[in-house]
């Protein structure tokens, strides 16, 4: 499929999805690899199904056919803490933090599935590393953060699961202009760190300048599939999506 | 304040001093309708017979007098933004709390005339001879036309008043009312402590008339303390006096640790003690006070941690009882086989637990698929369909039906055995249990468990991206709220020595999650203090309370202080700080955004007085 990473095995899935909320059909024959510390990023509008594929890679959702696909082994039927155990991981649109807990419970709890304390720990010190500011406000309420703070706590509250890849529900969204570029930059940052992303994005110019690679979604159908440079050279994805067809 | 009120329609725009008028006549109907309402409702009748001051002031006569007060108080009130006041406060308010007060008056002056003309006891049960005589003050109906506006008036002047006293002042006034009041309220519980056990009649008899209420040199006295505390108050404000609360905030690290070392100490030998000092009466309303502490505290792990609004909870409180019940006594319904024995209490207990999860599984498993609304009614649901399979006559063979289970044996320790009949061996078997469920609370509140409870109360979907089982953990919610219920129901069980299906009405719930709401949910010091308050004072669905002459009245005033709470301050009595910040969030936000200016415009070098709005 991708030209990049062939050689390693996929370390999550899609092969032939489907999906049906009643019996309305939303994910139509997808099938999607995402590759040991790659960044990719699935692109489409509204309504395309971007977050019920999200839902689906992350067990919330299951597949009427097809099968999801972890290190080899179908987790179709799995609950979300079984793919959460294993290295799946989300940063929910909007950052959802809990807002009512502090900062540090909101780290604590993205670890909710680990037991090794050290590690935990050890974890919470990189996070202050790389978040200095949300070190100064650990005991602070989340809700009471700007938001690029609580970006960064949402990021930090995901790596807290030491995710191997991480998924991203819309990271620009509800962010001003500069906080995106940073944020884009944190991705940059954690996918250096070997972390494989899966975004999912509207702002397909920001998206594509970091991906390896993209999907486009158009009412729950894979139509593109290519690297991000051929991407965002491709004519039908300029005139249909970014909405340059003229130029 | 002189201007004619404008009615004509053509008018322009309303001057600002008519819009005060319109404010003062509002208020001042406002005030009547509730008057009205409040006589009509019985209260200073049935209240009556409780004296506060003998024989000047009843509690009847109170139930309307503290209302002119307050409302002659809230109509100058404003809200005061950036804590900058709107004008000084001066001689207008005290003339529009008096107005607002003479024209409540007016109302009550109205129905004196109406009941002493027509007889509309037919719709109104309380339209009666005994309230037109009681609004006469016994002195005929010119009397009573003349006095109520007189006295609205004048309570209405001290009500605006209390604008323009300073904050000293206001504080004294305050806390001599309190001590009056308070003296006068726990009267039942002070006479019992200073003289079932101790010598300190000549305080008692000093401070109350024999047949109740406080004598006046009491009401002197007691005025007297007030004013005292009231001025060491003040004085601790400004920091003349140290305050041990302010000292224990202050203090971190291991010095904190050892500060609630202390208190937890010290407030378990006092739970030890006191009751040795009291009679059967007080021992007995603390007995049931401890029963809806166990009761809140377990329905305060299901609402304020889990964020689970459970309105069947009396399903639990049921369950624990009848089970008891069945398994202790002889007298249970007969359809049982030999081979269940009639146990012993603590025997009988270990299967009330196991009951109670396998209860919480049940009721839990279908209701927490559902959020929000849906849930709150399904659960009200459980909570009337447990009670009425108790009641019914398909379980009648084993449950009695409505006429229950009786003859229940007590808690048979070998050297004693806990019943009813003994308060006080039941206070301290609850209090045990209390501590059981604040330390599993307080544990609980802490642990991985904790944090799930409330990521879920938080956000239930994200909880469950962070791979938070959210079934099973709020189904452990449910487990652990019932288990806490039963141990409740095992001891009401004991104490009352039969139990009907009427003892688990579905008020039995509302009662608890007041309890948890007026205390501040989420908060075990809160739960424990809204249990005291309204079990103690007011009384629980069928325990009296302190106030045992308020009973008709409990639910109209539980859900007047529900409303009230909601309102003005929805962190309950005790708040914790977590709370407190959530509740009041933008308030917070508002002052951080505006001391986040005034450090700006100082590090400008700008002058910080003025701040303006954004």
């Amino acid at each position: 499929m991708s030209d990049v990473t062939d050689t390693s095995t996929p370390l999550l899935e899609f092969r032939g999805v489907n999906t049906h909320y009643g019996a309305v059909h939303i994910l139509k024959d997808v099938d999607l690899a995402i590759y040991p510390g790659e960044l990719v990023c699935l692109l489409g509008g509204n309504a395309s199904g971007k977050s019920t594929t999200l839902k689906t890679l992350l067990g919330m959702v299951t597949p009427t056919t097809g099968e999801v696909v972890l290190d080899g082994e179908v987790v179709n039927n799995k609950p979300t803490s079984y793919l959460v155990e294993r290295g799946v991981t989300m940063v929910p649109e909007n950052r959802r933090l809990f807002k009512r807990l502090s900062v540090k419970e909101n780290l604590e709890l993205g670890a909710y599935l680990r037991t090794d304390k050290d590690g935990i720990e050890e974890d919470l010190e990189r996070i202050y590393e790389m978040f200095p500011r949300v070190k100064e406000r650990l005991n602070q309420k989340s809700g009471t953060l700007s938001g690029g703070e609580q970006q960064m706590v949402a990021m930090g509250r995901a790596l807290m699961a030491r995710p191997r890849v991480l998924l991203m529900d819309e990271p620009s969204m509800g962010l001003a202009p500069a906080l995106v570029q940073t944020n884009f930059e944190l991705i940059q940052q954690i996918h250096e760190a070997g972390v494989a992303i899966f975004m999912v994005e509207q702002n397909a110019n920001m998206a594509l300048s970091i991906a390896d690679r993209g999907w486009v979604l158009q009412t729950g159908r894979v139509v593109l599939d290519d690297t991000a440079p051929n991407l965002l050279a491709n004519p039908d994805l300029r005139a249909s999506y970014l909405g340059e067809g003229d130029r | 304040m002189s201007a004619p009120m404008a009615t004509n329609e053509t008018l322009p725009a309303r001057a600002a001093l008519d819009q005060e008028w319109r404010k003062v006549v509002n208020h001042g109907l406002l005030l009547a309708l509730v008057l009205v309402f409040v006589s009509l409702a019985n209260m200073p009748v049935s209240l009556d017979s409780r004296m506060i001051i003998e024989p000047m002031l009843s509690m009847g006569y109170l139930s309307l007098l503290w209302i002119p007060v307050v409302m002659g108080f809230i109509v100058s009130s404003e809200k005061v933004l950036e804590g900058i006041a709107y004008h000084a406060k001066g001689a207008r308010e005290v003339l529009a709390g008096g107005l607002v007060g003479l024209i409540g008056g007016l109302g009550l002056s109205l129905l004196v005339v109406l009941i002493d003309n027509f007889d509309l006891r037919d719709p109104l049960v309380n339209w009666s001879p005994a309230l037109l005589d009681l609004l006469q003050f016994g002195n005929g109906i010119g009397f009573g036309v003349i006095i109520w506006p007189v006295l609205g008036f004048g309570l209405g002047v001290f009500g605006g008043a209390l604008h323009i006293f300073t904050a000293m002042t206001r504080t004294i006034v305050g806390w001599v009312l309190g001590a009056v009041l308070g003296i006068a309220v726990f009267e039942t519980v002070i006479i019992d402590l200073l003289t079932e056990r101790l010598p300190f009649e000549f305080i008692t008899d000093w401070f109350y008339f024999i047949r109740g209420g406080l004598s006046q040199q009491g009401a002197v006295t007691a005025a007297l303390i007030g004013g005292g505390l009231g001025y060491l108050r003040v004085l601790a404000q400004r920091g003349v006096v140290p305050t041990p609360v302010q000292d224990y905030k202050q203090l971190v690290g291991p010095e904190r640790t050892r500060a609630n070392t202390i208190i937890i100490i010290t407030c378990g030998v006092a739970t030890a003690i006191l009751p040795l000092l009291l009679g059967r009466i007080t021992n007995e309303l603390l007995a049931n006070v401890g029963l809806f502490v166990l009761l809140a505290l377990g329905l305060n792990i299901v609402v304020g941690l889990a964020g689970i609004l459970d309105l069947g909870y009396v399903a639990f409180f049921a369950v624990g009882g009848y089970a008891t019940a069945i398994l202790t006594s002889p007298n249970r319904g007969d359809s049982w086989p030999d081979w269940v024995p009639q146990s012993h209490w603590f025997a009988a207990l270990i299967v009330v637990i196991l009951l109670a999860i396998l209860t919480g599984l049940f009721i839990g498993a279908p209701v927490i698929r559902m959020r929000g609304d849906y849930l709150a009614i399904v659960t009200l649901g459980f909570g009337e369909i447990i009670r009425l399979l108790f009641l019914s006559d398909w379980l009648g063979g084993y449950t009695g039906g409505a006429q229950g289970v009786t003859n229940i044996p007590g808690v048979d320790l070998g050297f004693v055995e806990i019943k009813g009949t003994d308060p006080r061996a039941i206070f301290y078997l609850v209090a045990v249990f209390c501590a059981i469920a604040i330390y599993v609370s307080w544990r609980l509140e802490k642990s991985r468990l904790g944090r799930a409870w409330m990521a879920i109360r938080e956000d239930e979907s994200v909880a469950e991206a962070m791979g938070i089982n959210t079934v099973n953990v709020k189904l452990m919610a449910f487990v652990v709220g019932a288990v806490l219920a039963s141990f409740s129901g095992a001891i009401f069980a004991a104490k009352v020595g039969s139990i009907f299906p009427t003892s688990f009405i579905i008020l039995v719930s509302i009662v608890i999650l007041v309890v948890v709401i007026v205390g501040g949910m989420g908060n075990i010091v809160g739960v424990i203090a809204g249990a005291a308050v309204l079990i103690g004072v007011l009384g629980g669905p069928k325990q009296p309370g302190l106030l045992a002459e308020f009973s008709e009245f409990k639910l109209l005033i539980y859900g007047a202080l529900l409303i009230f709470m909601m309102l003005k301050r929805p962190e309950g009595l005790v708040p914790n700080v977590r709370r407190t910040r959530e509740l009041h969030q933008e308030e917070f936000l508002q002052d951080a955004w505006l001391r986040s200016q005034v450090d700006a415009d100082e590090q400008d070098g700008a002058p910080s007085g003025e701040v303006a709005p954004a």
